[in-house]
């Protein structure tokens, strides 16, 4: 009973977050407000008894956090310039209704929160970790035997994602610094360099 | 009840994602319905009155597998944060290139200026 309400409390916090977030002016609160409904995120996977999700989306908080302050800090943090498109926002807020209504019945199908499906399909694979994940694997942590153990090409496919995106992202960013090296060799003045400076 | 505030989140994000004209706005709405989905998948395993499943010395076995959330939502959603991060990560990069080069975050104006 008192986790169902801790969680009622911490959802309506996460989602006052996120209205707050995407409604704002600024883009700079509109971050700030996306760290607050992240580390409460974060507090209700302890509420869920998920400590290890808990420690993990705290450090991509933190990480995501800095690349976004990194993106907005200095820009033209106020924008929403020009007119709006209305009939285009009436047909988006009817569908959005929609999808709501029709995500209502398919939550019927499911079961009651706090009876989840292992609890009712014998043999369920979650069933079998936990029975055997200590012996077979040795880990005491059952999340840490199936990441690494029971399903290991799955996380290995998801450092090759990992890899893959970063490696992306560093090319996307390394293009913008040969290319202001290159502006400011051609200048070769000293006026370049102040350019350089101010641009920072 | 839980679900459906938690499906008011991801509608929030959808919303945000389809009428914001600023790409970082985009990126934030993309970003909430991943949060929104993670925690729908944690949801789904939780066990009323539920322990973690961290087998310690003094557990009993038959107790354990009757108590125990389910361990394998949690496992891919570690995973799913992880992937989320570069994903994203590489989002704001082409903000950051797209701003270097139009000098806005507006979508409608970087359309305008093609080429």
């Amino acid at each position: 009973m008192g986790i169902e309400i801790y969680l009622l409390v911490l959802l309506i916090f996460i989602i006052v977050g996120a209205l707050i977030a995407v409604e704002t002016k600024n883009l700079l609160s509109a971050v700030i407000s996306l760290g607050a409904i992240g580390f409460g995120l974060s507090i209700a996977f302890l509420f869920l008894r998920a400590p290890d999700l808990a420690i993990v989306q705290i450090a991509v908080e933190v990480i995501l956090l800095i690349f976004l302050i990194r993106a907005t800090i200095g820009r033209d943090v106020i924008s929403a310039k020009g007119h709006i498109h209305w009939a285009g926002l009436v047909v988006i807020c009817l569908l959005a209704v929609a999808v709501f209504v029709f995500g209502l019945f398919a939550f019927r199908s499911l079961n009651e929160f706090g009876a989840p499906i292992i609890a009712s399909v014998q043999d369920a694979p979650s069933n079998k970790y936990l029975q055997d994940g200590l012996k077979s694997t040795g880990a005491a942590n059952i999340v840490t035997a199936v990441l690494l153990d029971y399903r290991a090409y799955d996380t290995l496919g998801e450092a090759t994602v990992l890899f893959a995106a970063i490696i992306g992202a560093l090319a996307v960013l390394r293009g913008r610094a040969a290319s202001r090296r290159k502006g400011s060799r051609q200048m070769g003045s000293p006026q370049a360099g102040s350019e350089r400076r101010k641009d920072k | 009840m839980i679900y459906s505030l938690c499906f008011v989140l991801f509608i929030i994000g959808l919303y945000c994602a389809l009428t914001k004209k600023n790409i970082v706005k985009i990126v934030i709405g993309l970003i909430i319905m991943e949060y929104a989905v993670n925690l729908f998948l944690v949801l789904l395993g939780y066990r009323k009155d539920g322990v973690a499943p961290i087998v310690e010395k003094t557990t009993n076995p038959l107790e354990f597998l009757a108590t125990s959330v389910d361990p394998l939502p949690q496992a891919l959603v570690v995973t799913s944060i992880v992937i989320g991060l570069g994903v994203t990560t590489l989002a704001i990069a082409l903000c950051i290139k797209l701003y270097e080069k139009y000098g806005t975050f507006d979508i409608s104006e970087i359309r305008r200026l093609k080429g």
